[in-house]
């Protein structure tokens, strides 16, 4: 039998100065042999995602970290047992150690930094690319606190039963600014949590990922229903959140809860809209046009909006400053393979309507082609979205982040209606406007809606407004 | 449509005033190929006699080039997850435009390069410990540039084009007839280093190209944004004549660098090469380019890949037999093994190795500094060492 020893990868510095990051997965577990340079493990740095691969070829001896765990730099993660005589690395740099200290490490303490080549703090060792890192003790200088620590006792009997973990921690959150690694700030944002609400688990009261996670499952789940939903695990499919999901989630929680959204509701006859769509359809100048209610409602945003251009316009909350658009960039949401997205289309106000209904279509066969470039999402002023095409009347839809504005065009279907003062069966659409309250005043939110329904229901209308 | 879709400065088909294939101080048209994606060969009336030498043996050994260069980026990067490298700028998708520009020079032509030309150095004769060795964070410098004709690679952003441009001027006054190569990036055309050096080289006429790998992003900066013009629009503002290559195919990018090159040993003056090709990895291994990059975009270059390009032009040749592929296999192999060996057991360099090599000469002020800090390291009671430095 070939002699074997055991080799240990200590986590290294994986970006320029790290001094710690998080195991996200492991893609290899105890007893599984591993070939050079295979990846073993995803993990998190403040800088970035990557996958580690393996230093050696052998066997996986021992994970020493679960996932979600943060961990130090120079924290040995993986236990090798590799061949004595094969091993490639010779003299190599991971901290070759004796196998019962490793196994004295892994069954003992859970603290593993207790193999010799980790301890002895007190010395001072080099800590260069290729030693095998020393752990750094987070690295962050001790903080002082800078006021007074609330008096806890101080909140009432109830409150405090109901909540006193919360309680504990915004009485540390008064001294330091609760730990955790930028990543993990932003998910926190994302998912609209306080993180000096969130119990940290990690090194140092180390606020990690799955602590913010788990407090925000929490929050969402009422205890009693835990049971019940474990119950079902196996009826469920979970889904990794990441890509335009992911993106869509946080653009949309940023717009809800950063813009106070008023959404007011409009049903018109656009009977005369339909049969001038008709005729034009008919008219050789639009020969090879795509034209639909879109098109027209499209149009009929463009020329309300000069009777209210506050609606086209932006909170700048950095500069304190509210940007008027004088330009429009009409953007339109498209149901994509990849998710929603909403591309929108540049300078639209200066468009005839045949070509923004060519500039529709493109935005469309692009978007659903999955081939938008991230300069057609970004710089929208306004947007429409057209849920009628799934036979939806109205709804309250969510300013796209950063506009003042959005219009919902519901589905035109035949319905009763009172004309001349007598019943009559016409075609009917609700439109739908949210907007954003800091920028636009219920009077010319309404002003603007009713401008639009007035188009759509007598185009000729269009006369007195340019 | 040519290899780049990606924006405004790098996709004009309809070119604007005085630029891309209307600029009279442009060859090659919008875009010189001689490979298609497909891997066929195109043939071009004026650029075709600058490779007619290159034969199935020297396709093959640009093949074998190119593939070990891509097998020492991997190397390196999985080096550096492992802790063994600092820090490790890859090179990956950029094959073609380093080996088909290195391999046209001539072993007393200078080249000053960035610090992503790892494929360059390799071409040139550095030893792998000695490419290692700077982003171990072993040394200051790599190798002997006297000895490799290939100045230490520049961190700062284009700073060499004016390196290049004065040795350039040298030449000149020596009268000799070599030429100087610059690299740099896209987002070096941006900095005042590299329009400082196209001043210079053209007032003077030097012998120096500037070749500019546009591979689409300055870390997280699109080249869209820098440049409302082809980048082979920038030098002629300059006087200074400029080819616009398919940085991904190598035969291409060696007619183009040879063109360059005997210009410059003619008295013809500076070139400039922008080299379209895309940085396929991260900036560095410290960057996550899923952050700002569309995905779409990289599997749009993924399929202009310029070793998978070469590798089908050799099959419709025939010459990608298992010999060959075997071979170079073996090689990359080896050559992967050696550079992970020699950056493991690379000896660590001693304290007092920092006062090597400040002069050339024994400086008494340099030795001053250096016995008061080994007095300083021994009052921790270490030994001090000089180490293989």
């Amino acid at each position: 039998m070939t002699a074997t020893m055991i080799k240990e990868f200590r986590l290294p510095d994986l970006g320029e100065g790290l001094t710690e990051s998080e195991i996200l997965s492991w893609k290899v577990a105890v007893g599984d042999t591993v070939t050079l340079n295979q990846v073993i493990a995803e993990v998190e740095t403040a800088k970035a995602v990557v996958e580690l691969p393996s230093p050696f070829a052998g066997t996986v001896a021992a994970l020493h970290e679960q996932p979600g765990t943060v961990v130090e730099v120079g924290k040995p993660i993986v236990s090798f047992e590799v061949d004595d005589a094969g091993s490639s690395n010779g003299g190599g740099a991971p901290a070759v150690v004796d196998r019962s200290a490793v196994e004295a490490s892994v069954k003992g303490a859970p603290t593993a930094g207790g193999t010799e080549a980790v301890g002895a703090p007190a010395k001072r060792e080099p800590n260069l690319v290729g030693y095998g890192a020393v752990v750094e003790h987070s690295g962050r200088p001790t903080r002082r606190a800078r006021g007074q620590v609330q008096d806890v006792k101080s909140v009432t009997p109830e409150a405090a039963a109901i909540a006193e973990p919360v309680v504990a921690r915004q009485a540390e959150a008064d001294v330091e600014r609760p730990r955790s690694t930028p990543p993990v700030r932003k998910l926190a944002r994302d998912l609209g949590l306080d993180l000096q609400l969130v119990p940290g688990t990690g090194p140092g009261g180390l606020i990690t990922r799955e602590d913010v996670q788990n407090f925000s499952g929490a929050v969402e789940a009422p205890a009693e229903l835990a049971p019940v939903a474990a119950e079902l695990g196996e009826r469920e499919t979970r889904t990794a959140i990441k890509g335009v999901r992911k993106f869509t989630a946080a653009a949309m929680v940023q717009s809800a809860f950063t813009a106070p959204h008023v959404t007011e509701f409009l049903t018109v006859d656009v009977t005369a809209t339909m049969e001038l769509l008709a005729r034009l359809k008919g008219n050789r100048a639009f020969e090879g046009y795509k034209l639909t209610p879109l098109t027209i409602a499209a149009k009929a945003v463009l020329v309300a909006l000069r009777n209210s251009p506050t609606l086209n316009s932006r909170w700048d909350e950095s500069s304190q400053e509210i940007v008027q658009f004088n330009y429009v960039n009409l953007g339109i949401a498209a149901a994509t393979p990849r998710g929603l997205t909403v591309p929108n289309i540049k300078d639209a106000h200066r468009m005839t309507l045949r070509e923004l209904s060519t500039a529709l279509t493109e935005l469309t066969d692009t978007a659903r082609a999955g081939k938008t470039s991230p300069a057609e999402l970004s710089g929208g002023t306004i947007s429409i979205t057209n849920i009628g095409v799934f036979g939806i009347d109205a709804g309250t839809p969510i300013l796209n982040p950063g506009e003042a504005a959005i219009v919902a065009l519901g589905a035109v279907r035949k319905a009763p209606w009172v004309v001349n003062d007598e019943l009559a069966v016409r075609q009917v659409m609700s439109l739908s406007l949210s907007f954003d309250h800091r920028l636009v005043d219920g009077e010319q939110g309404s002003r603007f809606l009713a401008d639009l329904g007035a188009i759509l229901s007598d185009p000729a209308m269009v006369m007195t407004m340019i | 449509m040519l290899t780049d879709q990606a924006g405004k400065g790098v996709h004009q088909d309809t070119p604007g005033p005085g630029q891309s294939a209307q600029n009279p101080l442009r060859t090659g048209g919008n875009l010189l190929q001689l490979v298609s994606p497909e891997g066929e060969r195109i043939s071009h009336p004026e650029f075709d006699v600058w490779v007619k030498d290159i034969g199935d043996e020297q396709l093959c050994s640009l093949y074998e080039d190119m593939t070990v260069i891509r097998r020492i980026d991997a190397e390196a990067t999985a080096l550096q997850r492992q802790g063994e490298l600092a820090l490790w700028p890859p090179l990956l998708g950029q094959e073609a435009s380093q080996i088909g520009s290195s391999r046209s020079l001539r072993d007393d032509d200078f080249v000053f390069p960035s610090y992503r030309e790892s494929g360059v150095a390799y071409v040139r004769g550095a030893h792998l410990t000695e490419i290692a060795r700077v982003w171990r964070g072993n040394a200051s410098y790599g190798w002997d540039p006297q000895r490799i004709n290939l100045a230490t690679p520049q961190i700062i952003i284009g700073s060499q084009s004016l390196h290049a441009t004065g040795y350039a001027m040298g030449v000149q006054l020596d009268g000799a007839n070599t030429a100087v190569l610059a690299y740099f990036g896209d987002g070096a055309t941006s900095e005042g280093d590299v329009n400082e050096a196209m001043v210079f080289a053209a007032s003077y006429q030097a012998p120096v190209v500037f070749f500019c790998q546009n591979n689409h992003w300055a870390i997280s900066e699109p080249v869209r944004i820098q440049s409302h013009v082809q980048l082979a629009d920038r030098p002629t503002g300059f006087g200074i004549p400029s080819i616009r290559v398919d940085g991904n195919d190598v035969l291409a990018v060696m007619a183009a660098t040879r063109v360059a090159l005997d210009r410059a040993r003619k008295g013809g003056g500076p070139t400039f090469i922008e080299a379209v090709t895309y940085r396929m990895g991260p900036h560095t291994t410290a960057d996550d380019p899923t952050r700002y990059r569309d995905p779409i975009e990289l599997e749009d270059w993924a399929a202009k890949d310029p070793i998978l390009r070469l590798r089908k032009l050799l099959e419709a040749k025939g010459l990608l037999t298992d010999d060959v592929e075997a071979r170079v296999k073996a090689k990359a192999d080896a050559v992967a093994a050696e550079l992970r060996s020699s950056c493991i057991d690379m000896q660590d360099p001693q304290p007092l190795d920092v006062f090597n090599h400040v002069y050339s000469t024994p400086n008494s002020w340099i030795e001053r500094q250096k016995d008061h800090y080994s007095r300083y390291l021994n009052s921790f009671n270490q030994p001090v060492e000089e180490g293989a430095l």
